[in-house]
């Protein structure tokens, strides 16, 4: 067991540490207000090779693992959350052409995806199916050499803004989840448009819209793994998402502990740095050990991944303990600020409401405990 | 066009500390960086380079951990780098550095273009351009805050206290540049990981078939009598009130400082 990065992933962070801090740090704040796409701050990512760090070299990426593409993301999210979301979900489109794509479908697609030429963004959330995947409503039905789609997506992160789509379908509703189907759609595909974006409680600068097909006739060539197929595709590309969620929600929870520190420091009440009292110092204390949890079973939900064994299990845990702990400590952030934490003077405020983010999307806390349960219940009963 | 930047890594602290016993700078547990403006130059060879073609080298003099500062270049873009590296050149001054500096760019060869960053946090003098100009016989231009190149010639605007000057050279010549010229980019992980691996230079001063007596302590005859650290500046004072208050006190108390003065 070995806990420290190899040379590689050490000058790798390095330098991805020197670009957060001074391209994306300085901007999270006003990304908060401003509902404005990032699209400076994603340009960067992939002209500095981040967009795709586990992608084989061949098709484009930097050929590194997922614990470093974790460790990446920690980094971006501590510094930008916003930006750090878009890395997230631009993995969700990604993550599916690396596991079952063809090899013409990952030169066509991937490659774009991994150097950053183009956003990637998951479409498997409708109004009817959420938690329950399986209940999936828009339609693809065969027309020759085409599937005409039909239906809506919501809450699609970078909605509008992605070029390549990955959208699962039900190809067969009477099968329900066998009888599901993944498509690569790009955008411009006439009859694929974009709806409403939504006002949510933070990340106004990511976007969450409505993917909308009305007869959009996507080539048989498009569909990802195999007809019927499709929700597999959905749980694994949910597998990997759940370890880009736990590690945004480290990477937020962090930035809450970093704000915290200095700030108990400087303020002084009865005459002494609130720093020195017991009641911050334990909350202090709880914040650094839960975030050092979370980031531990992230990276090794990562590193499960990394050696083909099976992580869903993990990445559950992953996902369900960090954005707990995300919430907690940004919770906890704002009461050792006190009124000022309440204000949006600092980021602590922000912070708060972006954690929340974490304990619903990807699965909420609930579905993760299910999923948790699950493989408990059955693995210890033997 | 083939050009040479030269840089120097430099403590990346601004709280600078003193050895009282020595006179020399601790350096002990400051992180090491790339002399910040040394990155804009190494920036305006990287652009040059893409719009005109050619070479970038990035020389630097220091002791073996320098590497590092050059790696950056590296992982920055720049095709060769060469660490000068001799226990003969240890103790130089601006004087020595800019000997040992252009015995490296004559053995380059062919070159267009030197470049360096105005002057080095460190030490702070900005000599070391000029001095390397003079060494070679070629022209300079110092702050340079824009360069072009344009029917064989070298234009640069030169950013005074006030004013420009804009300056054309027949290349080859020496630029300084200020942090203002351009934003030097983040190197690109491929890049990061390639400078890793990639061979850094090393030349002795033997290999700059130098003399031994114009370099390091010998060929410095700068003597460091003191060096300290600044006073730390105190808070100053804030005057509150609504802008016609402040402006009469502001005004009192300027009346004031220049009585004070004489």
């Amino acid at each position: 067991m070995d806990f420290t990065f190899n040379e590689d992933q050490t000058a790798i962070l390095e330098a991805v540490k020197e670009f957060c801090e001074e391209e994306l740090a300085p901007n999270a704040q006003a990304l908060d207000e401003a509902a404005c796409w990032p699209g400076e701050s994603v340009k960067k990512l992939g002209e500095l090779d981040l967009m795709g760090i586990p992608v084989p070299e061949e098709y484009g990426g930097l050929g590194m693992d997922f614990v470093t593409w974790s460790a990446v993301g920690e980094e971006l999210s501590r510094a930008c959350t916003t930006t750090g979301a878009v890395f997230g979900a631009h993995m969700l489109a990604m993550a599916p052409i690396m596991l079952f794509g063809r090899e013409e479908q990952k030169r066509k697609f991937l490659k774009p995806l991994a150097t950053g030429e183009k956003i990637g963004a998951f479409g498997l959330t409708e109004p009817g199916a959420g938690s329950d995947a399986a209940a999936v409503a828009t339609k693809a039905v065969e027309d020759g050499d085409y599937y005409l789609l039909n239906g809506t997506k919501i809450f699609i992160s970078n909605g509008g803004e992605a070029e390549i789509y990955v959208i699962i379908t039900s190809t067969d509703r009477s099968r329900g989840a066998r009888g599901m189907t993944a498509f690569v759609v790009e955008k411009g595909t006439p009859g694929f448009e974009f709806g409403k974006d939504e006002k949510k409680m933070a990340f106004s600068s990511l976007p969450n819209r409505e993917l909308i097909f009305t007869d959009c006739r996507i080539p048989k060539e498009n569909i990802l793994g195999r007809r019927n197929g499709g929700f597999l595709v959905a749980m694994r590309t949910l597998g990997v998402g759940r370890i880009g969620m736990a590690t945004g929600a480290v990477g937020l929870a962090r930035a809450a502990l970093e704000a915290a520190v200095p700030y108990s420091h400087q303020r002084h009440q009865f005459g002494k740095p609130i720093s020195s009292f017991q009641a911050i110092q334990f909350m202090i204390a709880d914040m650094a050990t839960e975030v050092d949890c979370a980031r531990l079973l992230t990276w090794r939900a990562a590193w499960m991944k990394d050696q083909d064994m099976p992580f869903e299990k993990e990445a559950a845990m992953a996902k369900l303990y960090a954005s707990e702990v995300a919430m907690r400590t940004t919770t906890r952030a704002v009461q050792i600020f006190g009124g000022y934490g309440y204000t949006r003077e600092f980021p602590v405020e922000r912070y708060m409401r972006e954690a929340k983010l974490f304990e619903i999307v990807e699965g909420t806390s609930e579905v993760q405990r299910g999923v948790i349960a699950n493989y408990v219940l059955r693995e210890l009963n033997q | 066009m083939n050009i040479v930047v030269c840089i120097k890594q430099v403590p990346e602290s601004t709280e600078v500390r003193v050895d009282p016993e020595t006179n020399a700078l601790i350096r002990e547990g400051v992180k090491s960086i790339v002399n910040p403006v040394d990155e804009n130059a190494i920036e305006a060879a990287l652009q040059l380079r893409e719009a005109h073609g050619g070479k970038v080298t990035v020389v630097s003099m220091g002791p073996p951990q320098a590497e590092e500062a050059l790696r950056q270049a590296l992982a920055m873009g720049a095709d060769e780098a060469i660490l000068l590296v001799d226990n003969a050149f240890r103790g130089s001054d601006t004087l020595a550095t800019s000997y040992a500096l252009a015995a490296a760019v004559r053995k380059v060869g062919e070159v267009d273009l030197i470049l360096c960053g105005k002057q080095a946090i460190d030490g702070d003098t900005g000599q070391v351009g000029p001095g390397l100009a003079e060494r070679l016989g070629m022209p300079q231009v110092t702050f340079a805050i824009g360069l072009e190149v344009e029917d064989g010639k070298l234009r640069a605007r030169r950013v005074l206290d006030d004013l420009f000057e804009v300056l054309e050279v027949r290349p080859p010549a020496v630029v300084t540049v200020v942090k203002q010229v351009n934003d030097p980019r983040h190197p690109s992980m491929k890049n990061v990981l390639k400078a890793k691996r990639a061979e850094v230079v090393k030349w002795s001063i033997d290999d700059l078939g130098a003399d031994a007596k114009q370099a390091g302590f010998d060929g410095s005859p700068t003597q460091v009598v003191r060096v300290w650290p600044p006073e730390k500046r105190s808070g100053g004072k804030t005057l509150e009130g609504s802008a016609e208050e402040i402006a009469e006190e502001l005004a009192k108390a300027i009346r004031e400082m220049t009585l004070a003065a004489g």
